[in-house]
């Protein structure tokens, strides 16, 4: 092992779930994209709650109201610190990423979007940022325009410069890591050149912060969303990071109860940032285990995190390259792309392969992974991917790529 | 194990589909798609008194989905129109020869049936609209 690099067999011990079986063998988990698997201390966490201090938050005065209430705001103070954010009043707990983006395009965009304005978005994004732009823009009568990805899966960096020159362009929306291609995308530059034109820009975070540093106040996006199941944390929790110059100006999307001040018969003042936007009891439970999980990635260290991925990744792309028949998509070179692999064996379909890997005790993804537009761009139906995180290995790896052949000898390729 | 999906008769039906191609003078034509995994079936029907007198379908899509609409396509050929109705999932599973096929793949493997019985019921909604309800309230759509 490289000096400095993490101790994956520790980190193994730490996830119960990568110890068991699937059809008799090991399970070896490359969906990592879609979700990651929750180390002990996180599900302690939430049990801990339940078991010990189950409560609901910032109204009782009793003590374990108290503990609960802690608890639930530690876990804000540690996403505003691993994402480096001003202050915790920029961060509202949401459901999930996808969400963070609809509160956005109500609560900002039916404020700021008109008639003839455009709202731009790239053809590498998840479905969770096109369709609530689609829909304010039929709700506004405003349009929504692509910055084209290239076939090696970067985007048109021109074309985006042209884009932004546009005098309509009122908001940027546009994924940091690709979930299909892995593709890194040049925020910082994107973002310089749109607030150049005072235009806001929304990273969508999903594919990133959970597997590199991220720094919201270097890169100087306006909202970015995340989601904390993809990140060792559990389903059902998701960030909404807001500038708090706009978030002051912005009006509440979900209202009722705990996002108020002051309620009566016409009228209700609201209450301070972020609390604003969380009305009702929030998910209270996973929001501390969620906590847990951030503790956990700081121990390792986001910047190992991130070179385990480009070794694992460069490894698994060097050894698929060699497979004929194979079809990899997205920037080749791992440096330039997250621990993301998608790809097609040929003419075998990606359920189909999808199948044969499980029966190896393997699960990868295959589809159009909520992305389209993206497959569209490559005239597919679907992609086979695969994505790895902080538990996966080299043997791992190995074992993936027989399987691979294994597949190709099934269907006589 | 893979080996008993993935059988010779599905890889055969997959490599060398029947009835695979467009039909100029269809009497129906029919699309569907599977949401999840993006398989797509295309059904053309040519219909003389209530006879199936060719069937053909296009599509993409994995080795399941398109391996058993060859198969079915075999099965109801010149057959009457109106006895699609009675084919249950266990007989395309049965056909395919995956009785334990999971939740997920199983979609993929009664796609073309789904297709076919929406042409079926589209058929008889054009012409006879009364017998139309019917046919679909009997017609067992999983």
């Amino acid at each position: 092992m490289q000096k400095g690099a993490l101790n994956v067999h520790r980190i193994r011990k730490d996830f119960p779930i990568l110890s068991r079986k699937i059809k008799d063998k090991p399970l070896i988990y490359f969906d990592n994209a879609a979700t990651t698997q929750k180390p002990m201390s996180v599900i302690d966490a939430i049990r801990d709650y339940y078991m010990n201090y189950n409560s609901n938050i910032h109204r009782a005065v009793h003590q374990m109201a108290e503990e609960a209430t802690h608890a639930y705001e530690a876990t804000r103070q540690k996403v505003a610190r691993f994402i480096n954010s001003h202050s915790t009043d920029e961060i509202i707990f949401t459901r999930n990423a996808t969400e963070a983006i609809n509160i956005v395009s109500h609560a900002w965009g039916e404020d700021n979007i008109h008639k003839d304005d455009r709202i731009v978005i790239t053809e590498l994004e998840h479905h969770s940022n096109i369709v609530p732009w689609q829909i304010l823009c039929n709700q506004t009568r405003a349009s929504l325009d692509y910055i084209e990805v290239d076939h090696g899966g970067y985007l048109n960096m021109d074309r985006c410069e042209k884009i932004l020159q546009n005098k309509n362009t009122k908001l940027i929306s546009i994924s940091e890591v690709s979930n299909v291609l892995g593709t890194i995308v040049p925020i910082r530059k994107i973002i310089e050149m749109a607030h150049g034109q005072d235009i806001p820009v929304l990273v969508d975070a999903a594919q990133s912060v959970p597997h590199m540093p991220v720094d919201v106040q270097t890169t100087d996006c306006d909202f970015m969303v995340f989601s904390a199941h993809k990140m060792l944390g559990p389903t059902g929790v998701g960030i909404l990071y807001v500038k708090r110059e706009i978030l002051e100006k912005l009006q509440p999307f979900i209202s009722g109860g705990d996002m108020i001040k002051e309620v009566h018969k016409y009228e209700t003042v609201y209450n301070d940032l972020p609390y604003k936007f969380e009305a009702g009891t929030p998910n209270i439970a996973d929001v501390i285990g969620f906590g847990a999980a951030i503790d956990y990635l700081n121990r390792l260290g986001m910047d190992k995190i991130r070179d385990h991925e480009i070794e694992l990744t460069k490894y698994a792309m060097d050894a698929m390259k060699d497979i004929r028949g194979m079809t990899l998509y997205g920037p080749l070179d791992a440096k330039n792309k997250g621990g993301v692999i998608s790809f097609n064996l040929g003419d075998i379909h990606p359920h189909d392969l999808a199948t044969i890997l499980n029966d190896h005790g393997i699960a990868i993804r295959s589809g159009h992974h909520c992305a389209q537009v993206l497959m569209e761009k490559f005239d597919l139906s679907a992609m086979s991917r695969a994505s790895f995180y902080i538990y996966n290995t080299p043997e791992e790896v190995d074992k993936f790529i027989n399987a691979l052949n294994d597949a190709k000898r099934l269907f006589g390729i | 194990m893979s080996e008993d999906i993935y059988r010779e008769i599905i890889l055969d039906h997959y490599r060398n589909p029947r009835n695979k191609g467009s039909l100029p003078n269809a009497d129906i034509s029919i699309h569907d798609s599977n949401p999840l995994c993006g398989d797509e079936i295309d059904i053309h029907l040519k219909v003389e008194e209530d006879m199936i007198k060719d069937i053909k379908f296009e599509g993409r899509g994995c080795a399941i989905s398109q391996a058993s609409a060859s198969m079915l396509t075999e099965q109801v050929l010149n057959k009457p129109l109106n006895t699609v109705k009675d084919i249950a999932k266990e007989d395309i599973l049965e056909n395919i020869g995956l009785m334990n096929l999971g939740p997920a793949r199983i979609k993929c493997a009664l796609l073309s049936l789904k297709v076919l019985k929406l042409g079926m019921v589209k058929y008889y909604a054009d012409r006879d609209p009364g017998s139309a309800k019917k046919i679909q309230d009997e017609s067992k759509l999983y």
